[in-house]
């Protein structure tokens, strides 16, 4: 089973090169000392100090993270209380409908949620900033969380919930001291979920937002649109490094995590 | 008074028991899990609910803890209605199949949690945490967490968790079901120990008959919701009142026929032409019933020449099992029914006197066997 044969080798490459070939020629790219994005002059890293002197750029990464900090972590708040009713109130007349309703804007085309969301600030009278984006993600995101905290609920043992009542602690002790210590790390990725999608939306953003709050990826995008230019280039290969470096170091810790477990679990039994 | 030596305040009517269940019953939705079940339960009794799965003994011991609400009857423990009282306002505590240690805590935390909900100071906190540590033999895994030490821990760490807060009532659900056999049998008498000890009443729900047996005062017996019988181990196994008390536990030789008569001795007719079966007759039975007769395996004798009991039966032997400190022969009667027959080995040499397709006598004497209604 474990035999290296030529298909799994050729299967391999293939798939790799098709995932990221792409990835590799944009970091290339952003080290080139050309202006011309197609045209290699030799490597620079003048882009990255050119892209720390654009104000505007900054500008939109700074609201790009205020919407995704805000955004994930009321998602994270009502997703998980959302969850958790879904999860441990039982049969409630209508469930079946909450569920479906909580997990439908998933499968939802961003274009129809973007411009009803539009649609609702208009409506309301709400001035399009920043404000509108944190609103807009958490209603997206919201559901995202949901979805990974129920897993996690489903898998927990309910008596030790009962066990916390049992031992004299109010329901809402029960919550705090037992239920939420124990789903924290899927909260966690939930909120983590919710950053990054937040962090990635164009589509919402561009509905939503309005002149005084541009995101990274509407920068981003407009940009593009008058021509590629090397500073994107290299703006994606931070974002590139961010996120590889963030992957591998939360791999390393689990896997971590979870081999001491074992270990002790081992130990524990002999 | 010679029988104060003995615990048995059930018997004394001037006892006021520590809990009441009266006509309880408990529906979900169309089904019934408990029917109409009433039962005494005194202070310092070792009290088990026992049945097979889905009986309702769960449900039972759930509604003294306070999960689930009776649908109509009443719940009083140490004479208050628990109607409306929620678990964590209960005297009761409660240890769980699972064990449901807080993962996330240590032993000490485990066993501190009640104490702290109680707004209890921290000196006699640590009192009571080192006192319940020492009890269940903990001191050395205080500082571990629950998946950091052995199941035989674990199930300690809930036990002295849940005596921790000195409940008037300790709820065991399965306590030792987790355990392999050897733990589960020295575990039984630790749990013996610890009751005398402590001087809790506890109240145990298993599906395991030795282990209700081994450690209960008195037995309740279970069957679809309904209490089938409440009794002290020795008179659930030899005066049960019923076939399917007889058959639940332990093993037994069930033969079915009709009684001839009843005097203090009832006599069954099992087979054209043989002798009547006789044996202590069970409840309400009167000539003429369908009956079954009910015999232990390990009151019948063996024999090559025919005994002088006048409960005896020929056959063959078709089967032998040996168990290492007994031997059971299966035995087939000439109608083609099988009986089983026990004996202890008592010497290490073992003689075989009997083998496959010898042809033996089974006898037992007037008062080991039981005509039950059928």
């Amino acid at each position: 089973m474990n035999r290296i044969s030529s298909f799994n080798i050729v299967s391999l490459t293939l798939g790799f090169a098709f995932l990221y070939i792409p990835m590799i020629i944009l970091v290339i790219y952003s080290f080139n000392e050309s202006k011309l994005v197609t045209v290699w002059a030799g490597f620079s890293t003048k882009w990255y100090g050119e892209l720390l002197r654009n104000e505007s750029f900054l500008a939109a990464a700074w609201v790009t993270l205020k919407v995704a900090f805000f955004s994930s972590t009321l998602a994270t708040i009502l997703g998980t209380m959302a969850a958790y009713v879904m999860v441990r109130r039982g049969r409630f007349a209508g469930r079946t409908l909450f569920s479906g309703m909580i997990y439908a804007p998933l499968v939802m085309p961003e274009v129809i949620t973007g411009l009803s969301l539009l649609l609702l600030f208009i409506a309301i009278g709400l001035d399009r900033g920043v404000l509108t984006i944190v609103l807009a993600h958490t209603t997206f995101a919201m559901c995202y969380v949901s979805v990974v905290v129920s897993s996690r609920l489903v898998s927990f043992d309910q008596s030790l919930e009962e066990a916390a009542l049992d031992l004299g602690s109010t329901p809402f002790e029960a919550f705090r001291l037992v239920t939420i210590p124990i789903v924290a790390p899927a909260v966690l990725s939930g909120w983590l979920l919710a950053f990054t999608l937040s962090l990635d939306d164009l589509i919402i953003a561009s509905f939503t937002s309005g002149p005084s709050a541009t995101t990274l990826p509407m920068k981003v995008w407009s940009s593009v649109r008058l021509g590629v230019s090397p500073e994107i280039n290299a703006l994606s290969t931070i974002f590139i490094g961010i996120v590889t470096v963030g992957v591998l170091i939360a791999s390393v810790v689990s896997k971590r995590a979870i081999s001491r477990r074992q270990a002790e679990e081992l130990a524990a039994e002999s | 008074m010679v029988n104060s030596t003995v615990f048995a305040p059930w018997e004394d009517p001037g006892q006021t028991p520590l809990i009441r269940i009266e006509n309880v019953t408990k529906r979900f939705g169309d089904f019934t899990a408990i029917d109409d079940v009433s039962i005494d339960i005194y202070t310092r009794e070792f009290f088990a609910l026992l049945g097979p799965s889905g009986c309702g003994k769960t449900t039972l011991m759930r509604m003294l803890a306070g999960f689930e609400t009776p649908s109509e009857g009443r719940i009083t423990i140490d004479g208050k209605d628990m109607a409306g009282v929620p678990p964590n306002k209960r005297a009761v505590n409660m240890m769980f199949q699972s064990y449901a240690l807080f993962p996330h805590l240590t032993v000490w935390d485990n066993i501190a949690f009640g104490l702290r909900r109680d707004r209890m100071d921290k000196d006699r906190v640590a009192a009571r945490v080192e006192e319940m540590l020492k009890l269940t033999q903990l001191q050395k895994f205080a500082k571990r967490k629950p998946h950091q030490i052995s199941g035989g821990q674990r199930q300690r760490v809930a036990l002295a968790r849940s005596l921790a807060k000195a409940p008037k009532l300790l709820l065991l659900d399965e306590p030792l079901g987790a355990l392999d056999k050897k733990l589960r049998e020295e575990t039984q008498f630790e749990l013996m120990e610890i009751q005398e000890k402590t001087g809790t009443t506890f109240v145990i729900v298993t599906h395991d008959q030795e282990e209700a047996m081994t450690v209960a005062s008195r037995v309740a017996v279970m069957n679809h919701g309904k209490l089938v019988q409440v009794d002290t181990p020795e008179r659930i196994y030899e005066a049960p009142k019923s076939v399917y008390v007889a058959d639940f536990i332990g093993d037994v030789n069930l033969i079915e026929g009709l009684v001839a008569s009843v005097g203090e001795l009832a006599e069954l007719t099992w087979a054209e032409g043989k002798a009547p079966l006789i044996g202590q007759s069970g409840a309400s039975l009167k000539a003429g019933d369908e009956a079954v007769f009910a015999i232990r395996p390990e009151k019948i004798a063996i024999s090559r020449e025919e005994p002088e009991a006048r409960n005896r039966v020929r056959g063959k032997i078709v089967d032998i099992g040996y168990l290492g400190n007994l031997s059971v022969y299966h035995v087939q009667l000439p109608d083609g029914s099988y009986m089983k027959c026990e004996v202890g080995n008592r010497s290490r040499v073992s003689r075989r006197d009997y083998t496959w397709e010898d042809e033996v006598w089974l006898s037992w004497t007037d008062t080991a066997g039981l005509v039950l209604p059928s």
